[in-house]
């Protein structure tokens, strides 16, 4: 995929230089119930094609929707989490429009009034926060998948034909939508990914989407607009779809914002239109114009009666929210006694949960960080994945903490300890047996080897006996390469000190 | 034992039920009787758009062996029903009378289906309606037309015309009608026959193809009053998959009848509509339907009912607020008819794109009523017209229930704590209010057609009812050139049964001065005819 002719774009740097940015985030997200938003149908992820259907959601004549209260349930806890107001009274509304992913013609989603509204939720940057308003969180359903056979795009446009799996039409999708965010200049590619990633940790802390963005539980869609710095009025937003990583949100704000620079550097006028972002190279092209934009005819969906939550039952559901994460940030902060900026190291890390498990498990909260952002950080970058991916659990990482406190290996044992557990050998103790790798006591090997070293450096001897002391390390050196590294140093130090000195 | 196939067709279906309880006629008699008057008179009628006598012989042998083996069965097992094609029919054409339909074969029941399934009842098989429900005549519907039993050269209502033509007839014993602004109670009028359209809610709309969501409603079409409440309670009351569904028990409606039917209404106060007919309302009415209305008024009254004339401006409006809502909801109901997943699909020649596979499709798969709705549908809903139109009709809807409030002297407006008032009780309002059924006997085939207005105007006195969600049922009370009249008896919500008690009243009571059942006046005629 190629960008559009004449993508010129600026420096980063230099566009800052002139304009400001405003961004604005509208983020999907799939719920994680068990059945569809109005029927009974299963949700389960990559199904056989068209295996997770019924009337209701093929949108066949004559069937109905009955709306999940599980759903319904888990929008108000994301609501309630944001801060927002929860409507006392609300009422789903048909978005019309025909595309052979939505079944019945229209979707079923929320207009003029959604659940929640009025929330906002606070993002941190470089230890600065930013707060992001949002204005509404709305509940509707998913539509089905369009697979484009042929053509060279696997777009709609030069297929040879397309066939669609409902399967995933009439899953619960939530649609959290922030007011316009000003002000946070250079940062506002970071303050996008970092309120991505503060939503997805809340959501992930209501426990109410997997919030698995490889499979699509979380998309966003990101405006962004550029104005001369100093403007009143803020410039015209074009909107990215279908984002689907953290990286990716960052990205393409920054993407947007060096094109369109360039556009209003050219004297032209960005248009109001939706962008395609394209993964591998981190550009945006043009979708629609919003400027022929469909009338989507919202009306309330009569097959649906009003939604009005109880008062009492909303303050229940309030007073059962999980803690969440900038609560759980603050507090595992004080504990652990971090500073503000290497706690976010942690949280941008997305190693919260992670360190915090393993000092769970017995770790020091310093050995604990510095595993999961030091030894194991570089080990995911290397195999590309996250963290949370790498096939070792929290347990295993305190386990290893602990084998190099109690002096069984040292820390380079403990990297090799590692290399068996994530090539799948067992838990660190185990490998550390497996592999012979636990350090040597004074055993008869180490202080036959000690002793070849003082018989084998007279010299050195020598030089130490006479006042340079310094020149131990020679000795030491050579006992550590006769036993492959597996003694302990300082063990090694004193060993020889009793014999030479 | 069996009985003469003429006699058997001439029955009620509640005294159908009865003998086929008491083993006094098989199940598979009754059925080929209908069968046979099907085969013999349904070329020229046009009442059904599917029969499969197989399957509904087959139906009916199982019935009868059932009962042989001594297994417990209900009330109607054996008992034949045709139904409205408009309701979804597991494995059995469903067309909603639209060619865009042609050949589909539904893979699941409406509700309505499967409780007349689960009751054992026959199914004889579909009948016509104007394409999607749209329609007075039935001469909308892109198959055939249906004619009026009464008169072949005239319309036997709509939308529900072919159920109408059915049921009086002789060619089922009883139907289910859908009635959206009166497609249920017009036909029975026209036709001489008792229909009722229950109360929003009350009866689940799952599975009957949408025309406009907040007012469709699935009812009994009969010969009786009482036939009407048994066939009612059979297919009515709370249902899970359809939301706007009324959780709460039916009222006793056949009771309701039986009660009625005894013909005491002291107490009973009947509010006379003055907007529906009344002083200064009548232009449009038939005199000779005036009369016959005004003949039953006098009736009920000589039976003990209080009556009165009551105001409800807001009618005036409802023929122009319904004409915005049902076609704004119905342009989005039909958009799902895109010959994307089933039904007819036109021009997908691999060289055409979908966009204009979609717009053939639509092109050639409905008519020009289905098409002018959509249109109208999709204006009054656009950003900047909605206000002015969607919104200003859902105001004037109101107005209607609150018309209706006042008129029964509840505070609630329409919804379910509307009614419940029992037809004894009260506080100061009438029990229930009474028009014209239809403000003219059944006209010629294709006296309308090219007359739109003229074709809505026959569902002025049935749209307040249904913009309320009200009940409202329909019965005969008597001709006018020797063309049925009917009686619109209209209750709070809920309160279905005061539509049937008064209903049966009247019935008896006509019934005994005639010596007669209303639709003997029909097979009489046809039978001088014969001769
Ligand atoms: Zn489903």
């Amino acid at each position: 995929m190629t960008t559009t002719a004449g993508d010129r774009l600026v420096a980063y740097d230099e566009l800052l230089t002139r304009y400001e940015p405003v961004i604005g985030l509208e983020t999907h997200v799939e719920l994680g119930t068990a059945s569809k938003m109005f029927c009974g149908c299963a949700t389960t992820f990559g199904a056989e094609p068209n295996t997770q259907t019924c009337p209701v959601c093929l949108g066949l004549p004559g069937s109905l929707p009955v709306a999940n209260a599980a759903a319904i349930e888990a929008t108000v806890r994301i609501g309630l989490a944001l801060g927002c107001r929860i409507a006392s009274w609300c009422r789903f509304a048909r978005k019309n429009y025909f595309y052979p992913d939505i079944p019945k013609g229209f979707q079923t989603s929320q207009y003029d009034e959604p659940l929640c509204t009025a929330g906002h939720l606070d993002v941190e940057v470089d230890g600065e926060t930013y707060r992001v308003e949002i204005e509404r969180v709305h509940l509707e359903e998913d539509t089905g998948k369009n697979l484009h056979v042929g053509g060279a795009t696997g777009r709609i446009h030069g297929a040879d034909h397309s066939l669609v799996d409902y399967n995933r039409a009439g899953i619960p999708l939530v649609e959290i939508v922030t007011r316009p965010i000003p002000g946070t200049g250079a940062k506002a590619p970071e303050v996008a990914r970092a309120y991505v990633t503060e939503l997805r940790d809340i959501l992930l802390a209501l426990g109410v989407s997997e919030v698995r963005m490889e499979q699509g539980n979380l998309r966003s869609d990101v405006n962004t607009s550029l104005a001369p710095i100093g403007d009143l009025e803020w410039g015209t937003r074009t909107e990215t779809k279908n984002v689907n990583s953290l990286r990716s949100v960052e990205r393409a704000v920054r993407f947007e914002m060096r094109r369109q620079a360039a556009v209003l550097d050219a004297g032209r006028r960005v248009l109001q239109e939706t962008r395609h972002f394209h993964e591998d190279t981190g550009t945006t092209s043009a979708g629609r114009s919003k400027e022929e934009a469909t009338d989507y005819r919202y009306f309330p969906e009569p097959d649906l009666v009003p939604i009005s939550p109880d008062p009492e039952w909303v303050e229940k559901l309030a007073a059962a929210l999980p803690e969440l994460p900038a609560a759980r940030r603050a507090r595992l902060r004080q504990e652990w006694g971090l500073s503000p900026t290497e706690m976010s190291w942690i949280a941008n890390a997305g190693a919260l949960g992670l360190v915090d498990e393993t000092v769970a498990a017995g770790a020091t909260p310093g050995d604990a960080r510095k595993w999961w952002l030091g030894e194991l950080a570089r080990r995911a970058n290397d195999a590309g994945v996250e963290l949370a991916g790498l096939a070792i659990s929290p347990r295993q990482v305190a386990e290893l903490t602990r084998l190099v406190a109690e002096g069984t290996v040292n820390d380079q044992l403990a990297r090799q300890a590692l290399d068996g557990v994530l090539a799948g050998e067992g838990d660190p103790a185990q490998v550390v047996q497996a592999r012979g790798l636990a350090v040597m006591g004074e055993s008869d090997e180490l202080v036959a080897a000690v002793e070849a070293a003082i018989a084998g450096a007279p010299d050195v001897v020598e030089k130490v006996r006479g006042g340079k002391v310094q020149a131990l390390g020679a000795l030491v050196g050579a006992v550590m390469k006769a036993t492959r590294g597996k003694a302990d140093a300082a063990t090694v130090r004193r060993m020889l000190e009793q014999r030479v000195l | 034992m069996s009985a003469p196939t003429t006699e058997l067709t001439g029955r009620t279906a509640d005294e159908l039920a009865r003998l086929l309880s008491a083993g006094e006629v098989a199940a598979a008699d009754v059925t080929r009787a209908y069968l046979d008057r099907i085969a013999a008179e349904d070329g020229d009628l046009g009442a059904y758009l599917h029969v499969d006598p197989e399957a509904a012989q087959a139906q009916a042998a199982e019935v009868d062996s059932a009962r042989a083996a001594g297994t417990g069965l209900g009330p109607l097992a054996g008992v034949p029903v045709a139904l409205k094609d408009v309701v979804v029919t597991e494995g059995v054409p469903t067309t909603s009378g639209s060619r865009i339909l042609e050949g589909w074969r539904p893979p699941y029941d409406a509700t309505v289906a499967a409780r007349l399934k689960a009751a054992r009842t026959v199914l004889l098989g579909k009948t016509n309606m104007d394409e999607f429900a749209m329609g007075s005549s039935t001469e909308n519907s892109a198959y055939r037309p249906t004619r009026n039993p009464w008169d072949p050269a005239r319309i036997p209502g709509g939308s529900s015309g072919g159920s109408s033509a059915a049921v009086a007839g002789g060619l089922a014993p009883w139907a289910i009608g859908t009635d959206t602004g009166g497609s249920i109670r017009q036909p029975a009028a026209l036709t001489g026959l008792v229909g009722h359209k229950p109360t929003y809610g009350s009866v689940s709309r799952y599975g009957l193809i949408a025309f406009s969501s907040s007012l469709d409603q699935a009812g009994p079409m009969a010969r009786t009053v009482l036939d009407a409440a048994v066939l009612h309670e059979a297919i009515g009351g709370y249902d899970p998959c359809d939301s706007t569904s009324i959780d709460a028990p039916l009222p006793v409606l056949a009771e309701s009848a039986r009660r009625g039917a005894t013909g005491d209404l002291s107490g009973v106060r009947i509010g006379v509509v003055r907007e529906l007919g009344g002083e200064g309302h009548a232009e449009g009415y038939e005199p000779g339907v005036l009369a016959r209305v005004a003949e039953a008024v006098a009736l009920l009254e000589g039976l003990g009912a209080e009556v009165r004339e009551v105001s409800c401006p807001a009618f005036d409006l409802a023929l122009a607020a319904y004409y915005l809502i049902a076609p704004s909801e119905a342009s989005s109901n039909l958009a799902r008819f895109d010959g994307v997943r089933y039904g007819l699909r036109v021009g997908d020649d691999g060289e055409r794109d979908l966009d204009e596979v979609m717009a053939l499709t639509r092109e050639r798969g409905f008519g020009p009523e289905v098409k002018r709705r959509i249109v109208l549908g999709t204006y009054a809903l656009s950003s900047g017209y909605y206000e002015a139109y969607y919104g200003q009709a859902q105001k004037v809807r109101t107005l209607i229930s609150h018309d209706f409030a006042e008129a029964f002297g509840s505070s609630a407006a329409g919804g379910p704590a509307g009614g419940g008032r029992d037809a004894d009780g009260g506080t100061g309002g009438v029990d229930v209010l009474v028009s014209p059924t239809t403000p003219t006997v059944a006209f010629p085939l294709g006296a309308r057609v090219d007359d739109p207005i003229a074709m809505y105007a026959a569902d002025l006195c049935t749209l307040p009812a249904s913009l309320a969600g009200v009940p409202a049922i329909s019965v005969p009370c008597g001709l006018s050139d020797g063309l049925p009249v009917g009686l619109q008896i209209m209750a709070p919500a809920l309160a279905d049964d005061r539509c049937y008690r008064v209903a049966a009243a009247l019935e008896a009571a006509q019934d005994d001065a005639r010596g007669a059942r209303f639709l003997d006046q029909l097979a009489a005629r046809t039978g001088a005819e014969a001769r």
